[in-house]
């Protein structure tokens, strides 16, 4: 089994805790040896995901939790972000996901704007689960050989 | 993780500077401040974003929603200075073919 470490943040669901957990990946992608760029991408993303939790989490309870998971790997940053305030089992959760093309759930979340199409720009590989809550799980590779958004020009990170 | 909003009336338009972050939390503190002014009849709405160091989805929101109220009540928004960063985004999402963006920062290039 592939090695990683685990970090699990809970937040509640406001929106005045988006920027912390944004300074939160900032730090864990910037040990990791992301790129300024990459980082970048990684902040939008997870604010994204967490502005979706934010919106759809307080319908049930007046107070809800956002919950935040991290699997750093050798290779990626894997990112899950589920409104429902429950524990991560990450297996289990990775059984249940499935490409968000397919995922019905898709045309609420794209309410709130361009969200979602940002994350799946930024990011390399995103899937959506909503059968407890709405988990988002996403992944950004390291040292990954990319064409810079100019297309002018190509940048090797590694 | 604050935005600063500085509204500066001149003759001919109005500049809002804008500094720090743009997200869900300051958004609506945003909305507030831009859509009276885009409501005004003919009047030009500067927004300087060039001390915008973040801005995600809700931000681009924002603008949409100040574009359509300019659209309606004939007046004009236009985004200049903004950060390699921020300018990506409405590049993204085909919003800068729509609005009135000039993306140049002082001494770099367009």
């Amino acid at each position: 089994m592939e090695k990683f470490d685990f970090i699990e943040m809970k937040v509640p669901a406001k929106a005045e805790y988006i920027g912390v957990v944004r300074l939160s990946i900032s730090g864990i992608a910037n040990r990791m040896g992301f790129s300024y760029e990459d980082i970048e991408d990684l902040k939008v993303a997870i604010s994204e995901a967490i502005t979706n939790a934010v919106t759809h989490a307080y319908h049930e309870t007046d107070e809800g939790e956002v919950t935040i998971g991290f699997g750093v790997y050798g290779n990626r940053l894997e990112v899950m972000v589920a409104d429902h305030g429950g524990s991560f089992n990450l297996k289990e959760i990775k059984d249940g996901i499935g490409p968000y093309k397919n995922n019905e759930s898709v045309e609420d979340l794209r309410e709130g704007g361009f969200g979602l199409f940002l994350i799946n720009a930024l990011m390399d590989k995103v899937q959506i689960n909503n059968n407890f809550g709405v988990i988002v799980l996403m992944t950004k590779y390291l040292n990954e050989t990319e064409v810079g958004f100019d297309d002018d020009q190509i940048s090797t990170t590694q | 993780m604050n935005l600063v909003i500085d509204i500066s009336e001149e003759t001919e338009k109005t500049t809002v500077n804008l500094s720090g972050e743009i997200d869900a939390y300051t958004a609506p503190k945003l909305k507030e401040a831009l859509l009276p002014l885009t409501k005004q009849n003919g009047l030009i709405v500067e927004i300087n974003l060039e001390d915008v160091n973040y801005m995600d989805s809700t931000g681009l929101g924002i603008f949409i929603s100040a574009l359509k109220s300019a659209k309606e009540n004939n007046s004009q928004m236009k985004l200049v200075n903004l950060q390699d960063r921020v300018f990506r985004l409405f590049k993204i999402t085909g919003l800068d073919a729509i609005m009135d963006i000039n993306a140049a920062i002082r001494g770099g290039s367009e």
